[in-house]
């Protein structure tokens, strides 16, 4: 079985280096308080991991920019999420 | 950026492009914003054209269109774990000229689009992501973009920007979308020499096939697959609700790469070349989800208003006719001289009522919730109509009415006959 990060190896991206447009607001929630944690196998990406600790760490670079991780966090809210800037983020080659 | 438009559009999808392009042909001053590099660049879709919506708006689009194949045979797979039973339709008259839908690739066929925008009179500005939008009370009156002194401002702002519909959300217009009101899918398209396609679909020319499948392969979630033709490529993809999601435990990437495995698909996509992976949301909460779609100086169009039609798997076509009476209610009141209020503006709720769009919507309202509660249409049907079929098709010296006996308790057993009556009813009840 095909790992995430080959399909991601597949796609175009423009990543905006320092400007991470998805962002975990507290990270002591995911940590104490989510005990799903939806976001580290919902995230068709694969953005999105837990550490030994049960902390979750994101790395947007690979964002497919759908707005699933937003969503299923709506219990705790503690997704701040935005588009990249113009021109950033994924750029589908077809769509 | 001072200058004050007529009409500003945010998003370059099916949706904003129809809206900018009736205007701008209608003479209003148009600007378009999109966030991609060029418009398509951020647009996911599996994806069919229906030729309708178009038609309406560019009768001629054959003529340049960048257009894949036109579907000849729909087939229907209900999948179980080794098997699949289907039921096919194809006919040669899908081939008599109009074609009736198409596969496109969307990069390309919103690329197309946009350059007909343009031709039109609209000003496009791509890689600008509008950020807020600018009140003055309780009236849009312009947008904040994120270029260097990026506001700008207009009569009326029509919003286009799909799915997430955060500069609704960001206003206040409506709330954060549910996960049961949401389908996440995700796809890949594989690159297969044109002469292998036709071979391995039984088509020629620019005749395509349109797989949709639904059971096992979605672990029992609401949800389906589908797998589209294209000149040189098939799209393989697979879509459930996100609350399915976030209890199954299971990745997207991971369903899809077992529904390639399956013993009916992986041949139809063996040797073929991965050339990219998208994941999309799609708004299928259906009629009872759609917010507020108009107010003062604003409306909404396409997937940000919730127009999908689920059962029918149409959405663009949605789109492009509720950016087209978006489009048409502006240039109407324009021309009336009447100001862009919500007073006013609640004609496009009332038009889009009149319409097929929300005719459709609207007989299917209760699809959704009766799917999420009924999961034997995902697990025990598959299952046993797979049986059912395996056990007749099996020559073993058991005479056929032995065998229907069986089959008979075998759905009884699994689903009660109380069972099957009432998912019969209630089918019969969501679809009449």
């Amino acid at each position: 079985m095909k790992r995430i990060e080959e399909k991601l190896f597949q796609n175009r991206y423009r990543v905006d280096t320092g400007h991470a447009h998805i962002e975990i607001m507290n990270a002591d929630i995911c940590a104490v308080e989510c005990e799903d944690k939806a976001c580290t196998f919902c995230c068709p990406a694969g953005c999105y991991a837990e550490d030994p600790g049960g902390r979750v760490t994101l790395i947007t670079d690979g964002c497919l920019e759908c707005g699933t991780c937003r969503i299923i966090c709506n219990e705790h809210l503690n997704v701040q999420w935005e588009y990249p800037r113009g021109g950033y983020g994924i750029l589908f080659k077809f769509g | 950026m001072t200058e004050h438009f007529d009409a500003i559009v945010v998003g370059a999808g099916p949706a904003g492009n129809t809206a900018a392009y009736t205007m701008a042909k209608a003479g209003l001053k148009v600007l378009q914003i999109e966030r991609g590099e060029y418009s398509g660049s951020k647009n996911v879709q599996g994806a069919i054209l229906y030729a309708d919506a178009l038609e309406k708006v560019i009768p001629d689009f054959r003529e340049d269109a960048p257009l894949e194949r036109h579907i000849i045979e729909q087939r229907m797979w209900i999948l179980d774990d080794t098997s699949y039973l289907g039921g096919t339709y194809r006919s040669a008259d899908f081939s008599n000229p109009p074609y009736n839908r198409y596969t496109i690739i969307r990069s390309q066929f919103d690329r197309w689009f946009s350059q007909k925008v343009r031709d039109a009179g609209a000003l496009v500005i791509c890689e600008t992501t509008v950020l807020d939008l600018h009140m003055d009370g309780t009236r849009v009156v312009g947008v904040r973009t994120d270029r260097e002194g990026g506001s700008v401002y207009a009569d009326i702002v029509i919003l286009a920007d799909g799915v997430n519909s955060l500069l609704a959300k960001k206003a206040g217009f409506h709330g954060e979308l549910k996960p049961r009101d949401v389908a996440l899918a995700v796809k890949e398209i594989h690159f297969l020499p044109e002469q292998t396609i036709e071979e391995r679909f039984n088509i020629k020319g620019t005749e395509g096939v349109v797989i949709e499948m639904a059971g096992k392969i979605t672990k029992g979630m609401v949800g389906t697959g589908f797998l589209y033709t294209n000149k040189e490529s098939v799209t393989i993809g697979v879509g459930c609700l996100l609350s399915d999601f976030k209890k199954s435990g299971v990745s997207p990437y991971t369903l899809l790469e077992e529904m390639k495995a399956h013993s009916a698909i992986q041949p139809l996509l063996a040797g073929g070349e991965m050339k990219e992976y998208t994941a999309h949301l799609i708004p299928e909460g259906g009629y009872n989800a759609i917010p507020q779609i108009y107010g003062d100086g604003w409306l909404i169009a396409g997937d940000a208003g919730m127009f999908v039609n689920a059962v029918h798997r149409e959405g663009s076509n949605l789109a492009m006719t509720t950016g087209q009476v978006a489009a048409e209610t502006v240039i109407t009141l324009k021309t009336e001289g009447k100001p862009l209020t919500a007073k006013n503006l609640a004609v496009y709720r009332k038009a889009l009522d009149e319409s097929f769009v929300m005719k459709d919507m609207k007989k299917y309202k209760n699809i959704p919730h009766i799917l999420d509660n009924n999961r034997q249409f995902f697990v025990a049907y598959p299952n046993l109509v797979s049986q059912a079929a395996h056990t007749m098709l099996t020559v073993d010296g058991i005479d056929k009415k032995a065998k229907e006996r069986a089959i008979r308790k075998n759905f009884a057993s699994r689903r009660s006959v109380f069972g099957l009556l009432s998912d019969a009813f209630k089918l019969w009840r969501a679809f009449e």
